[in-house]
Parts: C-alpha cells; sequence; structure tokens
C-alpha cells in the first residue's frame, strides 16, 4: 500500500523545512517551509525585504541556517557550504550579476563546468592525454551552452563588456554548467523590457523541458504567474500563501501584503 | 604571587601602549576597511622625533618635564601631519580600487618611512636622556615605577577622551555615519572626505604619544622598532574586535599582558627548554587562534557580505 | 622556419650567451648577480601563483625560501653529518616548504584578505625567530650563526662548485650555477603557464574576481587557494635548496622581511599574473641595485661625500616604486590582460 502511494507521488526535488534565519535584531526568515518537485518552475515572491534572496542565500549554503532543514533529492543538503550545494546539484543566479567580470564569456562558463571535471595539478602540469581531453570538452560544452541561451557570438567578448540582458543570460549559461537539477534564479527579468522578458520566459521554459526544475525570485507577478506552475509568497520573512497561481494571487493576504494595509 | 603581579603591572604598562596604537588601526578599519601597514611606522617616527627633541632640550638645559611637553608636543604635530598626509596621497585615490592595491601601497609607504627615518635619524639605536625621575612605589615586592603609572594613566585619559569624542560629540557622529555608510552620510551633508581624513590626524595623535611613551619606558628608538610593535597593536585590535573601539582597548591590554605573562613563565613551563626570546611569537599565536577560533575578535560585530 | 622558432632559438641562443658575455665584459662579479637575479625570477614566480594567479596576498613568502634553505643545509653539511644528493634534496626542499604552506594556509585561509597578510607577515617573522633559537636546547640550526660548509650542488660526477673543464673548455662555477638555475627558472616558467591555462588556473583566477560566485559554482575556495599557497611556496622552497647550495652558507639574517617585500615588489611592478611581467620585474629589480652600488662612489666624486647610503636609497626607492606604481600604472609594466582590466575598473 505505501509502495504504491510512493510511486503515484514521487519525493519532491526539494523540501526546505522550518527555515529560520535572523540577522541581529532582524527577523529575516521565519519558520519558511518550500516544496518543489522535478520538473516544475516555482515562484517566490514577496514585497522588498520580505526575505527571498536570505531564502536564496540559505539555501544555496551563503547563510546557514538558525533553524530548519533542507532535503534536496532525498537527503540532507549540506549547510553554510555553497561549493557543496551546487555539487549536489542547485547552481544560482544573483539578483546584483556576479559574473567574473573581466574574464571572457567562454571563460566564464567554463568556470562552471569545474565541479563536473577533474583535472588537476599533475594533469595540467604534464598536460597529459585525459587532460587535454578534458580541457577541450569542458570548452566545447562551454560553447554549446552560450549557444543555448543565444549569446554564442560574443564567447571571447570580456563578461563585464556585456549588455545587461547578455550579462543575465551568461549567468544562467554558467549556472547551467555545473548540471543542476534545480536552477535557482534571483530576479533574472530584472531591468529588462517586455520582450526580453517575453525571451527569457521562452528560455527558462526550455530549460524545465530539458529536465532542470527552475526556482525564480520575481517582482512582475503577471509574468510570474504565466510561467510558474506554483508560487510561495513571503512577506516580513514568513510564508504568508502557496499555490497555483491564480489561487495564491487572489488570496486576500497577498492582495494586502502587495499593496499594504489601507488597500486590504 | 610576587612574579605574577609584578608581570600584571609590566603588562598592563606595555598593553597601554598598544592599546593606543591598536586604537589607530582600529578606527581606520572601521571607517574604510583597510588595514594602514603604515600605522606603526607612524609611531616609530613620534617616537623619534619625540626623542630626539627631547634630547636636545635637554642638552640645552631645560628642565625634564618642559623638554617631554615640547616633544611630546612636536611629535604629535609630526605625526598628525604624516597621517594626513599618507591619507591624501596614498590611500585616498585608491578608495574605489580592488583590496589589494591600497595594502600595497600601505607597505611601501611603510618601506618609505622607515628609509627616511634611516636617513634622518640614522641607522643606529638611539638613546632616550636619563632624566625621567626613577621613583618608584613598592608593595609585598612588586614595582611600580613612576613611568609606568604616568604610561597607564595617561593612556587611559586618552582613551577615555576619545571614547567621548567618538559618541558624546558631533564630529564623532559624524564619524560613526561614514563607517556605518559612507554614501549614505555623504547624501546627509556629512563631509565624508574631511571625516576619513581626521580620522587618520586623530588615530596619529595617538600613534604619536604612544611612540614617545616607548621610547621612554624602554629607553632606545630605532627606526625598525614600528615594525613589530604595529603587528601587535593590529593583533590587539583584531583581538578586540576590528572596527571596536572599546575592543581595541580591551584587546591590547589583553596583549600587553599574555605577553608579560608568557615572558615571565614560558621558561618554567617549558622546564628551561625556551627563554623569552620567544616572547614575540606569543603575539602571532594569538592572532592566529583569534582570527581562527573567533574572527570576530571579543567585542567585534559579526561582519556580514552582502550577496 | 616560423617566426616563433626563430624567437625561440633567437632567445635560446642569448640565455647560452649571457654568461660569456658578462663574464667577458663586465667579469665574474657580474656573472655571479646573474646567478641571484635567476633565483629571484624563480621566487617571484611562485609568489606570482600566490599572488597573482589567486589573488592572496602573501606577506611572509621568504618563510619558504628559508624552509628550502635549511632544508638543503640540514642534510648536506658537517651539522648533521648528512650528505644527501642533490636529485633528493631539491624535492624534498620544496615538498617540505609546500607542506609548511599548507600548514599556515588551513587555519587561515578562511580569513578575508587583509587578515591572511598580517598572518602571513607574522608568519615569516616567527620563522626568523624559530631559525634564530632554535640552537637550544638541542642545536637544530645553530642560532644566528648559521649553518656553513653546505655541500656544493653537485650533478653526478661534477660538483658545480669548482671550474669544470669540458674538453678544454673552463667553466667556472658561477657559470655552472647560472645554467643550473637558468633550467630551474625555464620549468617554473614552463609550470607556471600550464597551471595558468589549466582548469586550476582558471578556477583560481575565478576566486580573485569573486569568491562568493566561485564558491556558488561548486569551486572550494579554501582547497583552491591552499593548492595556490602550496604551489607558490614549493618553488620558494627549490630556489632555497638551489640557494643554500649556491652559498655555502645560510643563516636567519637572510630570510628578512625585507626579502619578502623585495620580491612582492618584483611581481607587482613587472606585472602580476603575468610570467613576462613577473620576469621582467625580478631581473630589473634584482641588476638595478648592483648598478646602484656605484651610487656612494659617485656621491663621493660629486657631493665631496657619502650623504645617502646606498642600501638605504634602494629601500626607499623599492618603496617609492611600490606606492608609485599603484597610484599611477597599477597593473604593473606588462600587465596581464585580465589583470589590468580589474585594476581599473575594479
Amino acid at each position: 500500500m505505501g509502495r504504491e502511494q510512493e510511486a503515484e507521488k514521487p519525493v519532491p526535488l526539494l523540501e526546505a523545512h522550518g527555515i529560520g534565519k535572523r540577522f541581529g535584531g532582524l527577523r529575516a526568515l521565519h519558520e519558511v517551509s518550500l516544496t518543489l518537485d522535478a520538473g516544475s518552475i516555482t515562484g517566490l515572491i514577496g514585497p522588498n525585504g520580505a526575505g527571498k534572496t536570505t531564502f536564496f542565500n540559505v539555501l544555496t549554503g551563503i547563510y546557514p541556517p538558525d533553524a530548519g532543514t533542507v532535503r534536496f533529492a532525498g537527503s540532507a543538503l549540506p549547510v553554510g557550504e555553497p561549493h557543496r550545494v551546487a555539487k549536489t546539484g542547485i547552481a544560482r543566479t544573483f539578483q546584483n550579476i556576479r559574473l567574473f567580470p573581466n574574464m571572457t564569456v567562454l571563460e566564464n562558463v567554463m568556470v562552471g563546468r569545474h565541479v563536473r571535471t577533474r583535472a588537476g595539478v599533475l594533469g595540467a602540469l604534464f598536460q597529459t592525454r585525459a587532460t587535454r581531453e578534458e580541457e577541450q570538452a569542458i570548452a566545447h560544452a562551454a560553447q554549446g551552452l552560450l549557444d543555448y541561451v543565444g549569446i554564442a557570438a560574443h564567447a571571447h567578448r570580456v563578461a563585464g563588456t556585456l549588455s545587461y540582458g547578455d550579462q543575465r543570460r551568461l549567468e544562467i549559461a554558467r549556472a547551467l554548467a555545473t548540471e543542476p537539477r534545480l536552477l535557482a534564479l534571483d530576479e533574472p527579468a530584472a531591468g529588462m523590457n517586455a520582450a526580453e522578458r517575453g525571451a527569457l520566459g521562452g528560455l527558462v521554459r526550455r530549460i524545465r523541458e530539458d529536465g532542470t526544475a527552475v526556482l525564480l525570485i520575481e517582482h512582475d507577478v503577471k509574468w510570474v504567474a504565466s510561467l510558474c506552475d506554483r508560487i510561495t509568497v513571503l512577506d516580513y520573512g514568513e510564508r504568508i500563501a502557496e499555490g497555483e497561481p491564480r489561487h495564491v494571487l487572489n488570496d486576500p493576504a497577498v492582495v494586502a501584503a502587495y499593496l499594504g494595509q489601507g488597500a486590504a | 604571587m610576587d612574579i605574577f603581579l609584578q608581570q600584571l603591572v609590566n603588562g598592563l604598562t606595555l598593553g597601554s601602549i598598544y592599546a593606543l596604537v591598536a586604537l589607530g588601526y582600529t578606527m581606520v578599519y572601521g571607517i574604510m576597511e583597510l588595514i594602514n601597514f603604515a600605522h606603526g611606522d607612524v609611531v616609530m617616527v613620534g617616537a623619534l622625533a619625540g626623542l630626539s627633541v627631547i634630547a636636545f632640550l635637554v642638552g640645552q638645559g631645560w628642565p625634564a618635564f618642559w623638554a617631554v611637553t615640547a616633544g611630546v608636543l612636536l611629535a604629535l604635530a609630526a605625526c598628525m601631519l604624516l597621517g594626513w598626509g599618507i591619507e591624501r596621497v596614498a590611500y585616498r585615490p585608491l578608495r574605489k580600487a580592488p583590496k589589494l592595491a591600497p595594502l600595497i601601497t600601505a607597505i611601501g609607504l611603510s618601506i618609505v618611512l622607515q628609509q627616511v627615518s634611516a636617513l634622518l635619524w640614522g641607522r643606529g639605536y638611539l638613546s632616550f636622556p636619563a632624566i625621567l625621575p626613577t621613583t618608584s612605589l613598592s608593595w609585598n615586592g612588586v614595582i611600580l615605577t613612576g613611568i609606568q603609572a604616568v604610561i597607564i594613566v595617561l593612556a587611559l585619559l586618552l582613551m577615555a577622551g576619545l571614547l567621548v569624542l567618538v559618541q558624546r560629540t558631533s564630529l564623532g557622529r559624524a564619524m560613526r555615519a561614514t563607517a556605518q555608510n559612507p554614501a549614505v552620510a555623504q547624501l546627509m551633508g556629512v563631509n565624508t572626505d574631511r571625516i576619513i581624513a581626521l580620522t587618520f590626524v586623530l588615530g596619529s595623535a595617538l600613534a604619536a604619544v604612544a611612540g614617545v611613551m616607548v621610547v621612554a619606558y624602554y629607553n632606545v628608538g630605532h627606526y625598525t622598532m614600528g615594525f613589530m610593535l604595529g603587528l601587535k597593536a593590529f593583533t590587539a585590535a583584531v583581538l578586540g574586535g576590528i572596527g571596536n573601539l572599546a575592543g581595541a582597548v580591551l584587546g591590547g591590554l589583553l596583549l600587553g599582558v599574555v605577553e608579560a605573562m608568557g615572558a615571565g613563565y614560558i621558561g618554567d613551563l617549558t622546564g628551561g627548554y625556551f627563554g623569552s626570546n620567544y616572547k614575540d611569537v606569543f603575539a602571532f599565536l594569538v592572532l592566529i587562534a583569534v582570527l581562527v577560533l573567533h574572527p570576530n575578535g571579543l567585542l567585534g560585530r559579526r561582519a556580514r557580505e552582502k550577496v | 622556419m616560423s617566426r616563433l622558432r626563430l624567437k625561440i632559438l633567437g632567445s635560446a641562443i642569448a640565455l647560452l650567451a649571457l654568461p660569456f658575455l658578462t663574464h667577458a665584459l663586465l667579469g665574474q662579479g657580474w656573472v655571479r648577480i646573474l646567478d641571484f637575479a635567476l633565483l629571484y625570477v624563480l621566487l617571484a614566480l611562485g609568489l606570482n601563483i600566490v599572488v597573482g594567479y589567486a589573488g592572496l596576498l602573501d606577506l611572509g613568502y621568504v618563510a619558504f625560501f628559508a624552509v628550502g634553505a635549511y632544508c638543503y643545509a640540514l642534510l648536506a653539511s658537517p651539522h648533521f653529518e648528512v650528505h644527501w644528493p642533490l636529485w633528493a634534496l631539491l624535492p624534498a626542499g620544496a615538498l617540505l616548504a609546500a607542506s609548511f604552506g599548507v600548514l599556515l594556509g588551513t587555519p587561515t585561509l578562511g580569513l578575508r584578505g587583509d587578515y591572511l597578510a598580517i598572518v602571513t607577515l607574522g608568519f615569516g617573522e616567527i620563522i626568523r625567530i624559530f631559525l634564530n633559537n632554535l640552537n637550544t636546547p638541542v642545536n637544530i640550526t645553530n642560532g644566528p650563526q648559521g649553518i656553513g660548509l653546505i655541500d656544493p650542488l653537485r650533478i653526478g660526477p661534477w660538483s658545480l662548485g669548482e671550474t669544470l673543464h669540458m674538453g678544454g673548455l673552463e667553466i667556472p662555477m658561477v657559470m655552472n650555477v647560472y645554467f643550473l638555475f637558468l633550467a630551474g627558472v625555464l620549468l617554473a616558467i614552463g609550470l607556471s603557464r600550464r597551471l595558468e591555462r589549466s582548469r586550476i588556473g582558471r578556477a583560481w583566477a575565478a576566486i580573485r574576481e569573486d569568491e562568493i560566485a566561485a564558491a556558488s559554482m561548486g569551486l572550494n575556495t579554501r582547497n583552491l587557494k591552499l593548492l595556490a599557497f602550496a604551489m607558490g611556496a614549493s618553488f620558494g622552497g627549490l630556489s632555497g635548496g638551489l640557494f643554500a647550495g649556491f652559498q655555502g652558507f645560510v643563516s636567519p639574517e637572510s630570510f628578512t622581511l625585507q626579502e619578502s617585500v623585495m620580491v612582492l615588489c618584483m611581481v607587482v611592478l613587472g606585472g602580476m599574473g603575468n610570467i613576462a611581467g613577473v620576469v621582467l620585474g625580478a631581473v630589473l629589480l634584482s641588476v638595478l641595485p648592483e648598478a646602484l652600488r656605484g651610487i656612494g662612489g659617485l656621491q663621493e666624486l660629486l657631493l665631496g661625500r657619502v650623504w645617502v647610503d646606498p642600501s638605504n636609497l634602494r629601500l626607499l626607492l623599492f618603496g617609492l616604486a611600490l606606492v608609485l606604481m599603484m597610484l599611477l600604472r597599477p597593473e604593473g609594466l606588462l600587465p596581464a590582460r585580465a589583470r589590468q582590466r580589474e585594476l581599473h575598473h575594479g
């Protein structure tokens, strides 16, 4: 009986439970839970200062949480160690784009391959066959990813000189290079116009279709609603709503949070 | 017990000096997140300037008190000017540069200050004239010399004065605002350039007094003396929590005592194998231990990088 | 023949001919200066891995030089009555220095950059204090007197410490050493280049540019920094061994903070992260001071007495050079491309 139920409802890809985080006197996150399935697109929304980015930072190991647990693909996620989180299969982008601005576009993505490759110092020193082959494979994969996000033409430019939208795309390509099972995008559409948003939405859907779940923070509620399977809403560090977009966006608590007390 | 109390007195004396120098590091760090490597050498310049003026005036037949006062005043003037110039020439143009740049400039400045001092005062050891009264208090075999008492009391007064300045005056408020967020402080009408310059000047003033204290206490000065002293004072600042004024004072006193105790007991503890020539190692052991175990120091707040 | 090949051939001939020319024109003393320049190049290349590639400011780099030198001195001198062969001594020194690098780096590399600078500075001093004092209770380092009568560099049957006779050709010691050191430098350059262009070198560059982003991409930043530290240290250890064998004598006096600063100057002045720049910086800063030695005599001639002590002047100029370089041309004389961009746009 239990076995059959499991087959019907697989283990969620990500289960964050009761996450709490304080900075001094500020309660940035309190009892936040979030669950998402493989192959889904999930939105994390909320007013400024609601704790969305802090949640990302806890999830990706940049801050250790004060309370709560995160399970990923059925096992506990490493806490406070970003590189192990990436290895486990969560890759991210940053709200204020954090590329390696003085490296080339291609090199940026090649760095993303680091965690899935292995050539060490000795291999590099002796230029072993395995090392050379791996290096070629890295460059090849990186070039493919640039193509995938649509900036292959800029491969040899310096990353910091790209346009804003292309820098966001590069950040996504770099994150995809780590072969994540969950891609966490922190305001990927910030500063983009409607056409760019549309294109970005297409890219996000494609990433999902190719087997990577997406968790994204966004302010533009309409854009999120059109893209996401489920939405979680944070306000003052607490989860105030969760569910399918059309239900969540009509939730009085969410409306109140977005419009302020006066309009509620 | 006697050794213990005696080393406590010696340690507090040394610690008061460390604390004064540590304040300079911590103030600059608090306001612009820069380790002013050249600070130890500012202390050295104050020490040698003070020493040479005092020696000269004593030679002219001035009474000890007035000679020392004049020496301290001149050291103050020299160091404050130097602190102002260092900030202006070497650090201000690099405020937006990557971290490595001002660090390297600071090292360069430190060398320049040492070599210019070597040219001015020579490469030999300079001795402090024997003019200070040798009166001392003795209690159960524990001796507190007059100079020790003067150092401790004067240092405490200066530190109290600094705390009042920072906590109670509008200048202090501007300093704290600049330390928290220079951009916002500027928007609120604080002239942050001036505040940063003032911070350097204030820190250098404390360094000048500390410098004269050192040469008066040890009776000797040398153009390389700022290096070890600066390193130890920096250790004290980190120990207390860099950026925190009270922390620098606490860290300085604590480091002085630890060092004195270490020097006093290391022979006994190691069965005579290691002597007090290892005393300089203590500061580093403390530094590494603090940085590894409790990098925010005793009183420091947790620093958090914005992601 | 391609232009690149011509260039390589030309450089090879120049490098081989250089000591003979120098010997003929300037005398043996200047060949010795060349030898030291090569040692400094080796040191600067090592520090370049730490500062230039990984972006870690190490102010105690001379400590690794000291470890390599004392390793050679203790294992090839009458002090302990041990006489290891060169092929074992040099790797041992490099390895020991690397282990010291790991030892120092493990607790400290998690720290922010400026703390690391101070800790390494302190470490450099600690090593010197120990070298000075570890003559009691057991005499390990012979204290301030140092260790003498160190075995000369010897490859198989040839002792490089004396004049070699090769088919009628007489090659004096300073030249033998030149060729050995040159081999070491070329090896170091090759290794640096390969490292720089490898997966590891790319990871170092990423950490240097944005450590948080690098960690989030799965880079184990601490281990990678440790690796840079150890690699840099091993170069230092190697040159320390060569130094000990060349001098025949080591004492703590050779390993002061000044040496660390000098090597840092070479890296910064030449161009952090760029091998050609670092080599240029090291050669310039090791040869120029020798040229400056003449200044004492020149002052006497022109001004009647020595006003400015040449060794003071040398350090003063180094200090000024560091400050001015950072203010005017922070990327160095021959900059690395990425570094140039970093220093100008933050």
